[in-house]
């Protein structure tokens, strides 16, 4: 079998901020409806906190995000996929769900320094200084859908694999040195 | 620039995270409809300058799809809605009416 890398191999940008594509990272999609009987014990099983509502639980390396009201992005361990969607098939058998690797599929991101929001703010229209803290946001990066959060003193940016040197160019034109606003 | 909250999900999303859907509540002809019927179901659109109910989706964001109602000629937004409605909601049509007395009403 073939190694597993992540879509940049680890590609790394020091501008003002800096950039770092990481993982690989195991990423499961699911998706169930929040009322979804034995959905906060499933996450439990998995040494996780189901997320409220535009939230995230946990951190990048092993966490839980709300995408929308049927979809949760859970956050494992690369290594730790199978067991994972073999855990929440058995907490969630019967129950109307459906939960797919995806850790393949997408790429993700680490925008880290002190002017880190600066370099999340040109990208797109989401309001990065009323971001809360553990508040998981959906929306674009230039031309192409992402999901973004707070971490640490930084972002964690999550998009497609497929669109994952796009991304990364327009993060390092973004945190390029003289590239500061203001 | 258009911004519209999501009632999905409760961003205040910018027209670039939002797709347009047209017009909202069409009732749909199919199968076993007259030619008439059918022809005003695909192509007759109110198109009215004013108050106006629509479809967006929240592409780049949670997904979904949800209702609008906003008037076409100042770009003032009455309100959003979840989709899952045949009519817009009473409340939004007295806020509409309040603030649009010429408005003849959601039909
Ligand atoms: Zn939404």
């Amino acid at each position: 079998m073939s190694n597993a890398v992540s879509a940049l191999q680890g590609a790394s940008f020091e501008g003002f901020v800096t950039v770092r594509e990481i993982g690989p990272l195991g990423m499961i999609s699911l998706r169930a409806k929040a009322d979804v009987t034995g959905l906060e014990a499933a996450f439990a099983a998995l040494g996780l906190t189901l997320p409220a509502h535009r939230q995230m639980t946990g951190t990048t390396d092993k966490g839980a995000g709300w995408m929308s009201p049927d979809e949760y992005l859970i956050l494992v361990p690369y290594a730790e996929v199978a067991s994972a969607l073999a855990s929440l098939g058995q907490s969630l058998e019967g129950q109307h769900h459906l939960a797919v690797d995806v850790s393949d599929a997408r790429a993700i991101f680490r925008i880290e320094g002190a002017k880190a929001g600066q370099v999340v703010q040109k990208l797109g229209p989401i309001d990065v200084a009323r971001l809360g803290p553990n508040e998981l946001r959906r929306s674009r990066a230039a031309q192409v859908a992402a999901a973004i959060w707070v971490e640490g003193e930084g972002y964690t940016l999550v998009c497609f694999r497929s669109v994952a040197a796009y991304v990364m160019g327009i993060l390092k034109a973004s945190a390029a040195n003289g590239a500061e606003l203001g | 620039m258009l911004i519209l909250e999501c009632p999905c999900c409760g961003v205040m999303a910018d027209e670039t995270e939002l797709s347009p859907g047209g017009e909202a509540h069409l009732k749909r002809f199919g199968p076993g409809s007259t030619d008439q019927e059918f022809e005003a179901y695909m192509f007759a659109r109110k198109n009215p300058k004013g108050v106006h109910f629509e479809r967006w989706r929240h592409a780049y964001g949670c997904g979904k799809w949800f209702l609008a109602a906003r008037c076409t000629a100042t770009l003032e937004v009455f309100g959003t809605y979840p989709a899952q409605v045949g009519a817009p909601p009473q409340d939004l049509q007295d806020k509409i009416k309040a603030k649009r007395p010429e408005w003849k009403g959601f039909q």
